[in-house]
């Protein structure tokens, strides 16, 4: 799960996480009254921020032809002038697609005097099991590329989770920045603070780009988080209530909210055949062998190891809403779990739903011969498939052939 | 002799008296696997199906019974504690079920685990299978919910993240007349106690395994280090899979562990890693079985 800018500076800020100040609204009125009160404080700039679950909202652009969901003002009326210009409105980023993202609230905050952009990330290192925290002296930039470019520029340290954050790690961190004097201690407090709310909310990605070294008002050297994001461990949600309300369901694809109602695992893609498996691992590979078959998934869709009639109904359901839908596959390995059972519960999901696209079915395992018989028996119009292959084969070309 | 467990291997079950606990213990015991003991706080001294002595604790169960392997399907809050708790006891094996522990629990486990005797297999896995001599593999030991009667005995290790890729693969090399020596999953969440790389050194160095199905996914780089290994030093023909050339980055494709991430772990950059090894690509995974037999 993610949540929005504004929240992680909340979060943040409760374990210690200095942040330029600022507030949340969702109308204009207010974002002016909060800038007038930022500035009123000493800022000479104030930032204007669309809360939307993307990156690159700065060089986005709205479905109204404004261009930018970050904007910089000098003024409290130039902040309720964007803010207007903003808020309701669809912002397109390149993380977003095509659709875009509603925007219905806007950080304003005071953008400080930045002298440098500095990176900060804490995340899990697979390949040791620990975590890791991650820190560039190259702020604002896209990582992935440091990381690829000029590797050298990273500086890791390691937690062992039986200890925990030594503060000499995060004094190294802090030197390993280039930071000299008192912002050592700022960085090493900082650190410290986006350490244990990854630790203590169960994160699995809490990333500051870019930390900056600023001038406070009265020109003095201050470290902030100027950009957050965080994301959380979905296994871990359970015990963290508080974070559970920080849902934002309309920043989630409804058919995915529809279809996680009925514990099926359900991605939407951009393809026309979807699919329909038991177990993840599976349910990859069936999109696989459709694309290596010249068809593109519709879907990434898991419906479980022990799969009920109900739930099944409910997986064609969700999958026939996806208008781009063309042909169906349904590709499952019954180990334990009866395939004349599964055979029962397409056949009273396509009666249901009144299917008209082409489906193809591929049942394996216990009882497959049984499971054979009812779909053909059925009386529907179903292509069966012997193996993987056969019947990715056969949905493409169903699909090809209807076109 | 197989890797992991035999057919004597004493097994105990952790948390045998809940519904899905219950369900693959009475499928293990139908398959002729020694299931010696459960163990479920507050109901030691009853006993599962009339045969099956239920203990409050791992240690007694032990103790009792003998007992070195265990199963768990303890709900994921208190999954962690099982394991512990099966490594306190002392256990050769534990292989965890569960799927959905948080992943800072099994930070702590696996910190924990580091020093001690215990092997642990998953979690969010299906388990580990070494087939029989019997009628549809029957009297060999299942440890899990992976299917009995799709295996047979033989002499292919199968090695995967997924459930029911691996019973894909494994079905496939049974219809071919072709039997296995053991059959791992190691499970697909971010964190977990054995990886590829593990199992694929203990079919190298057992003589009953002569040729091995490696089956990955996006997610990790578990599977370029486990083909980096199999480059210089493994002795015996290893065919592979990965799923997920088709998934979105960033996106989690079911496993808790499948996300390409930081433009990390994409089944692009596992495959180029598996032809550097000589590891005999599976183009689909209708293939897993066939490109494995045209290399032995």
């Amino acid at each position: 799960m993610n949540i929005h800018e504004y929240q992680a500076r909340q979060l943040l800020s409760q374990f210690g996480v200095a942040f330029p100040p600022g507030d949340v609204c969702d109308k204009a009125e207010t974002a002016r009254a909060i800038a007038t009160k930022l500035f009123a404080e000493g800022a000479k700039m104030v930032v204007v921020k669309s809360q939307v679950h993307s990156g690159g909202r700065g060089k986005g652009t709205f479905k109204n032809g404004f261009k930018g969901g970050v904007k910089l003002c000098k003024t409290a009326d130039e902040v309720f002038e964007m803010a207007s210009a903003m808020l309701g409105n669809v912002l397109v980023t390149k993380q977003t697609g095509a659709e875009g993202r509603l925007v219905s609230k806007l950080l304003v905050a005071h953008a400080p005097d930045i002298q440098k952009e500095l990176y900060l990330a804490v995340l899990l290192d697979r390949a040791n099991s620990r975590p890791l925290i991650m820190v560039s002296t190259e702020g604002g930039m896209d990582i992935e590329e440091v990381a690829e470019k000029t590797p050298e520029k990273i500086v890791k340290e390691y937690i062992d989770p039986a200890v925990g954050l030594y503060a000499y790690q995060a004094r190294k961190l802090a030197t390993g920045l280039g930071l000299t004097g008192d912002l050592i201690r700022q960085a090493a407090k900082l650190i410290s603070g986006i350490f244990k709310t990854w630790w203590e909310c169960d994160a699995s990605l809490v990333e500051i780009n870019p930390l900056c070294i600023c001038k406070d008002n009265s020109g003095k050297p201050v470290l902030y988080a100027v950009d957050a994001k965080i994301g959380f461990d979905d296994n871990a949600l359970y015990r963290h209530a508080n974070i559970q309300a920080m849902r934002d369901l309309g920043e989630e694809a409804p058919l995915e909210i529809e279809a996680s109602k009925f514990s099926l695992n359900y991605i939407k893609l951009d393809g026309n055949i979807a699919c329909l498996v038991n177990g993840a691992g599976l349910a990859m590979a069936t999109m696989d062998i459709i694309q290596h078959f010249g068809g593109m998934p519709a879907n990434f869709l898991d419906v479980g190891g022990g799969a009920s009639k109900e739930q099944v109904t409910a997986a064609f359901k969700i999958i026939l809403q996806d208008p781009n839908v063309k042909g169906i596959l349904v590709n499952i390995f019954g180990g334990i779990m009866d395939c004349n059972v599964i055979a029962t519960g397409i056949v009273a999901a396509v009666k249901e739903t009144g299917l008209k696209l082409p489906l193809v079915v591929r049942l394996e395992g216990n009882n497959v011969q049984a499971g054979k018989k009812t779909l053909s028996e059925s009386g529907l119009e179903l292509i069966t498939g012997d193996t993987m292959a056969d019947a990715a084969k056969k949905v493409v070309g169903a699909v090809k052939a209807a076109r | 002799m197989a890797i992991l467990i035999t057919p004597q291997t004493k097994v105990l079950v952790q948390g045998i008296t809940g519904s899905f606990g219950a369900r693959h213990a009475q499928l293990s015991l139908a398959y002729g696997t020694q299931i010696v003991a459960g163990v479920t706080p507050g109901k030691g001294g009853q006993s599962f199906e009339n045969k099956v002595p239920i203990f409050d604790t791992v240690s007694q169960a032990v103790k009792q019974t003998g007992a070195t392997a265990s199963a768990i399907f303890v709900p994921p809050p208190f999954a962690a504690d099982a394991i512990l708790e099966g490594i306190d006891a002392g256990l050769d094996l534990v292989v965890c079920i569960t799927e959905g522990i948080p992943v800072r629990d099994m930070v702590k486990v696996k910190r924990a685990m580091e020093g001690k005797k215990t092997r642990l297999i998953g979690p969010n896995c299906p388990g580990v299978v070494t087939p029989g001599e019997g009628k549809d593999s029957h009297g060999g030991c299942r440890i899990g919910i992976s299917p009995g009667y799709i295996h047979k005995k033989g002499n292919i290790g199968v090695v995967s993240r997924s459930g029911t890729l691996t019973y894909e693969a494994v079905w496939q090399l049974t219809c071919r007349g072709v039997g296995q020596s053991t059959c791992v999953g190691i499970g697909g969440d971010p964190v977990n106690g054995t990886s590829h790389l593990d199992v694929i050194k203990m079919f190298n160095d057992d003589p009953e395994t002569h040729g091995i199905i490696m089956i990955g996914e996006i997610g990790g780089s578990a599977e370029e280090e486990a083909a980096d290994w199999i480059r210089q030093h493994c002795k015996k023909p290893v065919a592979g899979f990965i799923a997920g050339t088709t998934a979105p980055p960033g996106r989690r494709m079911g496993h808790a562990g499948a996300i390409v991430s930081g433009g990390k772990g994409t089944a692009a950059a596992k495959i180029a890693a598996f032809k550097e090894a000589g590891i005999g690509i599976a183009v689909t995974p209708s293939e897993m079985a066939d490109t494995l037999l045209k290399m032995m």
